[in-house]
């Protein structure tokens, strides 16, 4: 018999194939670490994939995750896998994707960017390349230089 | 395809293919018997441009409002806006509403980065950036362009060496860029801690020829056709005596040009400090004062174009 390192969820949403190590940036952009969240959560990190490559897992219970935190898992998980678990049954499974555009979520990382002036305005990043992952803020036309401490 | 240019900001270089740069390069040859004021030409008349400068500027300032009074139209600017709206806690966006409403065309200087093309998201009108700090300068672009392109016949093929502050110096980007877009072949001089950052050399892929880069003037100095040099910022060294060795290194004189092409032009978008020899002013090689000059056609051809007045 598999020997289960995590319980399975009755309801709620696993956050698979996150890469080894990134586990708590996902819960930070879903705000687990904040005071305010009463989400169960279980993390498994380094566990052996199918591919015997090292990777995290993030279960969050009764909870589904709104659009902008997808975009933002993509950033720093661009293959994880997003299932929708209810009553123990996997309802929908998908692949993160990374936008177009992301737009909202990133703070620019040049400190003479115009968006990090009190200015009424939602940065907005063009992906140039998706592997690696290279964003360039739209504004100041630089490339973010590290997308996982950008993220708002 | 059509070129649409009436109603369009213009924010940086990398919005316009060569067709539409040709187009307005073309155009501003059409105005420099009026930019001389050999022809009077009105067809701006009655139209207003805002001129608002967060950072000063002479060249680029007094280039503009002569184009727009050179196609019969009228300039209005802050005194310095530095000292009033930001200093009160007006946000730009704010700020360009405002114009916008007293002016049918802005041109903008601000020492951020992406101020204009956040103007642009706040105004109905065209927003032209007069730079944003390191960031974009389009309508120096142009006028570069327009200076080889008058000088040379063509753009494609030439030679072109940009010396200098390649790091922080926001015209070598640019006109890097563009350059590069035309086929032109480019060769950065500059010392390791003052060379061309990454992603503007990989921009300036997007030609053919990979640019070169090299720590030596004497290397290119025989072989190009265009020697385009930037001033080194002082202010950009915390050791005196390294900014002494480095701006010495890329002095033009009389005696280096012995060296170049017959036909080799000397541009500097100015002001220069030293990095050119006042010597060289009467060679037949100095083209920096008419580049200059150039600043007025190629400015009142967007005029002219962005607000309908040609097409």
């Amino acid at each position: 018999m598999r020997e289960l390192r995590v319980t399975p969820i009755k309801n709620g949403t696993v956050i698979d194939h996150i890469p080894a190590g990134m586990a708590l940036k996902v819960l930070k952009i879903l705000g687990i670490t904040e005071e305010s969240s009463d989400s169960t959560v279980s993390v498994a990190m380094r566990v052996t994939s199918k591919k015997s490559t090292l990777k995290d897992i993030v279960k969050v219970e009764d909870r589904e995750l709104l659009e902008k935190e997808v975009d933002k898992i993509a950033l720093v998980a661009p293959n994880a896998t997003i299932n929708i678990i209810q009553n123990f049954n996997v309802k929908q499974k998908h692949k993160v994707e990374l936008p177009e555009v992301a737009k909202g979520i990133l703070i620019c990382g040049n400190p003479n960017c115009i968006t990090n002036l009190r200015e009424p305005v939602e940065t907005e990043f063009v992906v140039v390349s998706k592997s690696p992952v290279r964003l360039r803020c739209v504004y100041c036309e630089r490339d973010l230089e590290n997308i996982v401490d950008a993220i708002t | 395809m059509s070129m649409q240019f009436e109603g369009r900001d213009i924010l940086s270089i990398k919005d316009f293919s060569v067709k539409e740069i040709m187009h307005i390069l073309k155009t501003a040859k059409k105005m420099v018997p009026a930019a001389k004021g050999e022809r009077r030409d009105e067809s701006l008349r009655g139209k207003v441009l805002a001129t608002i400068f967060f950072e000063p500027s002479t060249r680029t300032r007094l280039s503009f409002e002569s184009a727009m009074s050179r196609l019969g139209g009228r300039a209005i600017g802050m005194a310095d806006p530095e000292a009033s709206s930001l200093k009160k806690g007006e946000t730009l966006a704010d700020t360009i509403k405002m114009a916008e409403s007293y002016a049918d065309v802005t041109v903008l200087r601000h020492h951020h980065m992406g101020a204009a093309r956040l103007a642009a998201n706040f105004s109905a009108k065209p927003i032209i950036n007069g730079g944003d700090g390191a960031g974009q300068h389009p309508t120096q672009t142009m006028l570069d362009l327009f200076t080889i392109w008058t000088e040379k016949g063509k753009i494609e093929g030439q030679k072109v060496a940009l010396v200098g502050d390649l790091k922080y110096g926001r015209t070598a980007h640019s006109l890097s860029y563009a350059l590069s877009l035309f086929g032109a072949k480019l060769y950065f001089v500059a010392p390791p801690t003052l060379q061309m950052p990454k992603e503007v050399v990989d921009d300036a892929k997007v030609g053919k020829v990979r640019p070169k880069l090299t720590g030596d003037l004497n290397d290119v100095i025989g072989k190009v056709d265009v020697l385009y040099v930037t001033r080194i910022q002082k202010e950009r060294f915390p050791d005196p005596q390294e900014y002494q060795r480095v701006a010495g290194l890329y002095k033009v004189d009389v005696g280096l040009l012995e060296e170049a092409k017959k036909d080799l032009i000397v541009m500097h978008p100015l002001p220069r400090v030293n990095e050119i020899h006042p010597s060289v002013d009467g060679t037949h090689h100095a083209r920096y004062f008419e580049q200059a000059f150039n600043g007025v056609p190629v400015r009142m051809a967007l005029l002219a174009l962005i607000l309908g007045a040609v097409e």
